[in-house]
């Protein structure tokens, strides 16, 4: 950024009127007037400033108004009812909510320690063309479209995903999350009882927002001073003991906020939770059993055959979804933002 | 340098290589690559896991199928190697070595994952890939039930070339613009101005969907069209081209700014001759990331313009299929022969992100202001002509002077 010139003509020595018998030098202003292209490019980028944060706003505003009619009429027992039925005046969002975010925490599961352990391959093991390697194939993986996840989720990973979900819940079905049940409480062991679960969709969802955690976490642990790096070497720790006391104490903030920006990606991911799920309106303590549902993947289901209402509860439904992912990702910015020295922010 | 170099002889004083001859030179070091004895540690551990895990896999534990072998295998080979590894090194340093393996497991599970996931929707995808008519038929003509020689999806690939289009005609120069305004403008509102943008490329692709929704299919067209989709499109793209623009707007040296505002030039002017062709190839890049996001999104097709099987070339009245929709909407279907249609569909999906991919790495590969051979050679051309331009100038006003010497062509400053 050219930085305006702010050197004060006053600090030299008064004229000589001797050597200038003209007349007394005036002070000379250092404000320009803007030229005429200066001024219509100014208001046009301000324009496109404007108008990026208006869309951002009218996504709010519309969510809004449409929400109305329908959080009017279910107030409050729109967070705590399960059903979604709204031409009965029943609807709410508790389990759809709650199978949100078992996916997207199930997705942190797998995501974290893979983008944690990516991150600080990329950062501190790999070399040269092997390090630019990598966070070309990190970039890409963040471009596979949804999709193309929830195609493999369905067609491969199920299949193979369903012994490990078995063995889980005969090894560890004491504890409730992996107990797979039926009604009466007998547990079940046939392998159709484990497919379409939130588990697997969590699985799926967490490979897709690692490349988002990898890369907010790669540049915060570059970000570690060279000069720590290598008084840590000086002192004989090893790679791994350097890593510990110097990059991951500088590179906090990064992996806490780049948990939370992938956490946002999770909540939010719609076409490959609705492949792979089999939605349910209640809440499902079973982590590995069949059914579950997600905000967005309700939308994606019922969007087609609502009547003017029940449009309005899904837009309630979503405007939920937007204030969670808003907040957590206001958060996480702010937390990334915080962590950083300087000016530079990206 | 020491007092007593500094004191000698002018003669004395350059520098005297001392004869190899005579002293004893050992085996180079190598530094940087594994001793033997660490490979035989990753080799013997790996081998004692693979044999642990096929015994315990088929007597002792109740596991099966592939990733059950996998994940036993990869336990004991933790186990095993830090073992190995215990016998001659301490307990710092067995820690780093665990360590590292398993970072570079991470990296390995994690990119074999992107491996994995592409090549298995390139190979599921050869089914329906051969049939010419896979690209040049829609799916008016055909049924769930009948073979791969019938039908195709041309229309989901007109829809999606037609919708990504549209996108781009507003988000090239609205997120090019938005990005100036954040770095040659500045000032609060364009701190603002970064936060909402920042806080938009977490927006959930469906909310962007019910946006456009309610907005302009109730408000204004009151059908599902392709112009809709392309506008959910790009409220999607919109954030990540303009965040990729501001980092790439960012790294233009600020020095070039500096000459261009020495030389007089206006902002406008400095922004049009210096900083946008200085930023031009990863402007290109940031472009093209955005659509290879854009065209994978799939919901806010979904809501805004719906599933077809014809051809729609008119973006503003019924609905348009893209590409990934059709995927979604193959796969739906039981008929094997619509689910291969679906492979089909998302191996053209990959590709063609893929080729998105390589065309971005290609142009932005190199650094603003880094230029390519062509490239400089055209910039030398350029200032040759300038220079012409100039010195024929001159002689016409001032015939008797003589002509400036040609200053030797530079090429431009690469960032620094």
């Amino acid at each position: 950024m050219p930085r305006t010139i702010n050197a004060s003509l006053s600090t030299r020595p008064a004229p000589d009127t001797e050597a200038f018998p003209f007349e007394k030098e005036r002070r000379r202003t250092l404000v320009s007037r803007p030229s005429v292209s200066d001024s219509v490019f100014r208001s046009v980028a301000f324009a496109a400033g404007g108008i990026t944060v208006a869309i951002m706003l009218a996504v709010g505003v519309f969510l809004s108004i449409r929400a109305s009619d329908a959080l009017g009429v279910a107030g409050f027992s729109f967070l705590t009812e399960q059903e979604w039925s709204p031409e009965s005046q029943s609807f709410g969002i508790a389990s759809v909510l709650f199978g949100t975010i078992t996916i997207a925490l199930i997705a942190m599961c797998v995501a974290v320690p893979l983008a944690l352990g990516t991150a600080l391959l990329i950062s501190e093991v790999a070399q040269g063309r092997l390090r630019s390697t990598l966070v070309t194939l990190v970039d890409l993986m963040a471009a596979v479209p949804s999709v193309v996840f929830g195609l493999w989720g369905v067609f491969f990973l199920q299949a193979n995903v369903i012994p490990v979900a078995s063995w889980i819940s005969t090894y560890f079905g004491w504890i409730p999350f992996f107990r797979v049940s039926d009604a009466s409480g007998d547990a079940l062991t046939d392998a159709s009882a484990f497919t379409s679960s939130a588990f697997i969709a969590g699985i799926v969802v967490g490979l897709m927002v690692v490349p988002t955690q990898t890369s907010v976490m790669r540049e915060a642990f570059s970000q570690a001073p060279i000069g720590e790096r290598e008084a840590a070497f000086a002192l004989g720790s090893t790679r791994w003991g350097m890593i510990q006391a110097v990059v991951l104490p500088f590179g906090r903030g990064g992996i806490i906020g780049g948990t939370m920006l992938g956490l946002g990606r999770a909540l939010g991911e719609t076409i490959a939770v609705y492949m792979i799920i089999s939605p349910i309106f209640t809440i499902n303590w079973q982590l590995l059993k069949t059914g579950s549902n997600s905000v967005s993947a309700l939308i994606a289901l019922r969007y087609g055959e609502s009547s003017a209402f029940g449009l309005s509860a899904l837009m309630a439904a979503g405007l939920v979804l937007f204030l969670l992912t808003l907040v957590i990702n206001f958060t996480a910015s702010s937390i990334v933002a915080r962590s950083r020295s300087g000016a530079e922010s990206d | 340098m020491t007092l007593t170099e500094t004191t000698l002889t002018p003669a004395a004083r350059s520098t005297h290589i001392p004869s190899p001859d005579g002293i004893a030179i050992g085996p180079r070091r190598r530094v940087r690559s594994a001793r033997v004895g660490d490979r035989f540690n990753v080799l013997g551990a790996a081998a004692a896991a693979m044999a642990l895990a096929t015994l315990i896999f088929g007597w002792v534990t109740p596991l099966s199928g592939g990733i059950g072998w996998t994940i036993v295998a990869f336990l004991s080979f933790i186990g095993f190697y830090a073992l190995l590894v215990s016998f001659t090194a301490d307990f710092q340093e067995v820690k780093d070595r665990v360590m590292a393996v398993l970072l570079s497991s991470a990296g390995v599970v994690l990119f074999g994952a992107l491996v994995f996931v592409v090549a298995f929707t390139l190979v599921r995808g050869q089914e329906a890939l051969p049939h010419l008519n896979f690209f040049t038929e829609s799916m008016e003509m055909a049924g769930p039930l009948d073979g791969l020689d019938v039908g195709g999806i041309l229309h989901a690939i007109v829809g999606t070339l037609m919708q990504i289009g549209m996108a781009l005609i507003i988000t090239v120069p609205l997120g090019i613009l938005t990005a100036l305004f954040l770095n040659e403008v500045g000032g609060r509102f364009a701190r603002f101005v970064r936060t909402i943008s920042d806080a938009m490329t977490a927006l959930p692709s469906i909310v962007a969907g019910l946006f456009v929704y309610s907005a302009i299919i109730v408000l204004i067209t009151h059908q599902r069209s392709g112009f809709a989709a392309a506008m959910a499109i790009t409220v999607m793209m919109l954030p990540i081209v303009i965040r990729a623009s501001d980092i790439v707007l960012r790294l233009v040296a600020g020095n070039l700014r500096e000459a261009a505002y020495a030389l007089g030039s206006t902002r406008w002017r400095t922004i049009w001759h210096v900083v946008l062709p200085t930023a031009r190839p990863g402007l290109a890049t940031a472009v093209i990331l955005g659509t290879a996001r854009g065209i994978g999104e799939t919901s806010p097709v979904l809501l805004t313009s719906g599933v077809t099987a014809v051809v729609n070339l008119n973006p503003f009245e019924g609905p348009m299929i893209s590409l990934s929709l059709q995927v979604f909407d193959f796969v739906k279907s039981p008929e094997p022969n619509m689910i291969a249609r679906g492979f089909g569909a998302a191996a053209v999906l990959i590709l063609l992100v893929l080729a998105l991919f390589a065309i971005a790495r290609l142009i932005g590969g190199r650094g603003p202001g880094d230029l390519s051979r062509r490239q400089q050679q055209r910039v030398v051309a350029a200032s040759l002509r300038d220079l012409q331009r100039i010195t024929i100038r001159g002689d016409l006003r001032h015939p008797h002077q003589p002509a400036p010497l040609p200053p030797a062509p530079k090429k431009k400053e690469s960032s620094s």
